[in-house]
């Protein structure tokens, strides 16, 4: 599924991911953990094609696909969703009509017909409900003062609808309560399928207490310096990340 | 001194220029060298106007060079009033409207073909009690030289909304200035312009209060792509003695392109005590980062950019009561701005 290879990146001329390689099978949830500035936000945008970061070396390939040659909606439409560490607010946009806009977007760049209204209500009210998401706010501006546990339950709400093949969830227990975060971790865990891969970024275990997830590697310094079963969360959360504190490349 | 003065006499020195203040971004005697023939009369029918089917009453006025047009109102209801030029003259016209103590919907509508010069003049009186709401559409030829002047003048009670939407000329002013006569009258004035092309639009408002308690709101939005220009002039006076003047005025455009340009002067002149006033202007492009959110999504850039911009000018086209106007209004918002992205 998602394989990425050698990878570096920086901004403004400043290296963030230094060789970065990772292997990641349809069907199996990967957590990369690390201390702040190891390159986790950056891993995120590199893969989703956010401006201003520069690829310099290596590859991303999705199902054999280039990545990094894409577009983000291209990228979006082949299956990578990113649901934000922070979620970005859209004025005089409702959640509702920008999220169908989203999903009809993503059916015509792959030659599938658009959803009609009536399906599409249906679909997103299950989903919402399923969050506990009052319908009341998919009429709302999307995030425009929603709190932040708001915001992150309407991020996995939208990869619910969109069914991503690939799933980057960065930070999404930041600014969560337990019970929140309990909500959320069950929303994505039903999302599990076995054609379906998820990436979880975090700099905490907790999150990995609910989202289980199959392997684990340790991000430090931009690349991979470890890598283990979800028993290494534990010892990252016990040992903390002094002994990856390597040197930047 | 205006545009009208200047096709009356055929003086060019009547133009308003650079050197006068309330004209400074939309120099007219700099543009025109030379002015053209009276317009012809249009003896065509033309076709329906966008207002046509939501109005009572239809008036045309084609080419309408100094012809004094009285209509008398008092009476509730909605008309759908079209200033049409066509061909390459020079034409003004003076129409004049007392709504009195009526309910009343003008639809207004500036349209035509060709390279002609048009002033309008027209002025309208709101009595005690009376309501006028009026929406003014502004879709001309990207070679005629328009403007639109409006005198309102409000007597006590009267309440008055208007929203002009503009695409822009090679010169399009639409100027409306405001009287609150009478105390306790309120006014709502909201614009938007969507300009592209080498394009010009200048919204004009100057609003006084000279009667306590009176209220005057104004929401306008832009948005200016290629070498389009925009001008928002926004000028409120609280004369000395009208306390308890609420008056509040924003303006914010976007500017998607390097060479597009947008001008904005909002002023309050305040020369009484114990009044709430307040402005606000932005001018900025559109949000990089909510272009990424929503191409992340699968929203491709150009459909997100337009998205984008309808939502920002949409705040305006909501304010819209007449409904029947606000969803003509959003349409053509929407068609403007799908058929630019």
């Amino acid at each position: 599924m998602l394989s990425i290879n050698n990878l570096s990146a920086s901004i403004d001329g400043k290296p963030m991911l230094s060789g970065l390689s990772l292997e990641l099978p349809a069907g199996e949830v990967h957590a990369i953990m690390g201390p702040n500035g190891a390159g986790k936000s950056t891993l995120s945008y590199v893969l989703t094609g956010r401006d201003g970061y520069e690829v310099t070396g290596g590859s991303a390939t999705l199902d054999g696909a280039d990545l990094l040659a894409l577009t983000p909606s291209e990228r979006a439409a082949r299956g990578v969703f990113l649901s934000f560490q922070y979620p970005i607010e859209i004025p005089g946009v409702p959640a509702m009509t920008f999220l169908r806009t989203a999903l009809n977007a993503q059916h015509k760049a792959r030659g599938e017909p658009e959803v009609a209204a009536p399906a599409f209500l249906k679909l997103i009210r299950e989903r919402a409900a399923a969050l506990k998401i009052d319908p009341e706010m998919l009429r709302r501006a999307l995030n425009v003062g929603f709190s932040g546990g708001e915001k992150k339950r309407m991020e996995i709400l939208q990869m619910a609808v969109l069914a991503p093949r690939l799933a980057i969830l960065d930070e999404t227990d930041s600014g969560l309560d337990i019970d929140a975060l309990r909500i959320v971790a069950e929303g994505v865990n039903a999302m599990r399928a076995p054609d379906r891969a998820m990436l979880v970024i975090t700099h905490y275990q907790r999150l990995l207490d609910h989202i289980r997830p199959d392997r684990v590697h340790v991000l430090a310094a931009g690349r991979i310096v470890a890598s283990g079963g979800p028993e290494l969360a534990h010892e990252l959360e016990r040992e903390g990340y002094d002994k990856y504190a390597v040197e930047p490349a | 001194m205006s545009l009208a003065k200047a096709i009356e006499t055929g003086d060019l020195a009547e133009l308003p220029s650079r050197r006068d203040e309330d004209w400074h971004w939309t120099d007219l005697r700099g543009l025109i060298r030379e002015l053209p023939a009276p317009s012809a009369a249009l003896e065509a029918a033309p076709a329906p106007g966008p207002f046509d089917h939501l109005a009572d009453q239809r008036v045309v006025i084609a080419n309408g060079r100094r012809t004094t047009q009285v209509f008398m109102g008092g009476t509730a209801g909605v008309l759908a009033l079209r200033f049409i030029g066509a061909g390459a003259g020079a034409h003004a016209a003076t129409p004049r409207i007392d709504v009195g103590a009526g309910h009343m919907t003008i639809l207004e509508t500036y349209e035509g073909q060709g390279a002609y010069l048009s002033e309008i003049d027209f002025s309208i009186d709101v009595g005690e009690g009376g309501v006028l709401q009026r929406i003014v559409l502004c879709d001309e030829p990207e070679d005629a030289v328009s403007v639109s002047r409006c005198e309102v003048r409000l007597a006590p009670g009267a309440r008055f909304t208007q929203t002009v939407v503009a695409s822009g000329a090679r010169r399009q002013r639409i100027e409306t200035r405001v009287d609150h006569r009478g105390g306790g009258a309120s006014a709502r004035l909201d614009g938007i312009y969507l300009l592209a092309g080498r394009r010009h639009a200048d919204i004009t408002t100057v609003v006084t209060h000279a009667a306590p308690g009176g209220s005057t709101e104004q929401l306008t939005k832009g948005v200016a792509q290629d070498q389009a220009r925009g001008v928002f002039q926004g000028r409120i006076v609280v004369a000395e003695g009208a306390d308890q003047t609420d008056a509040r005025m924003g303006h914010h455009a976007l500017i998607l392109s390097e060479r597009a340009e947008v001008d904005a002067k909002p002023e309050l002149e305040i020369f009484a005590d114990d009044v709430a006033c307040a402005h606000g202007n932005t001018v900025g492009a559109l949000d990089e980062e909510a272009l990424f959110y929503a191409g992340q999504r699968g929203i491709p850039e150009a459909e997100a950019r337009a998205m984008l911009t309808e939502a920002f000018v949409g705040e305006v086209v909501d304010r819209i009561d007449h409904e029947g106007a606000r969803e003509v209004v959003r349409a053509w918002v929407a068609e403007r701005l799908g058929a630019s992205a």
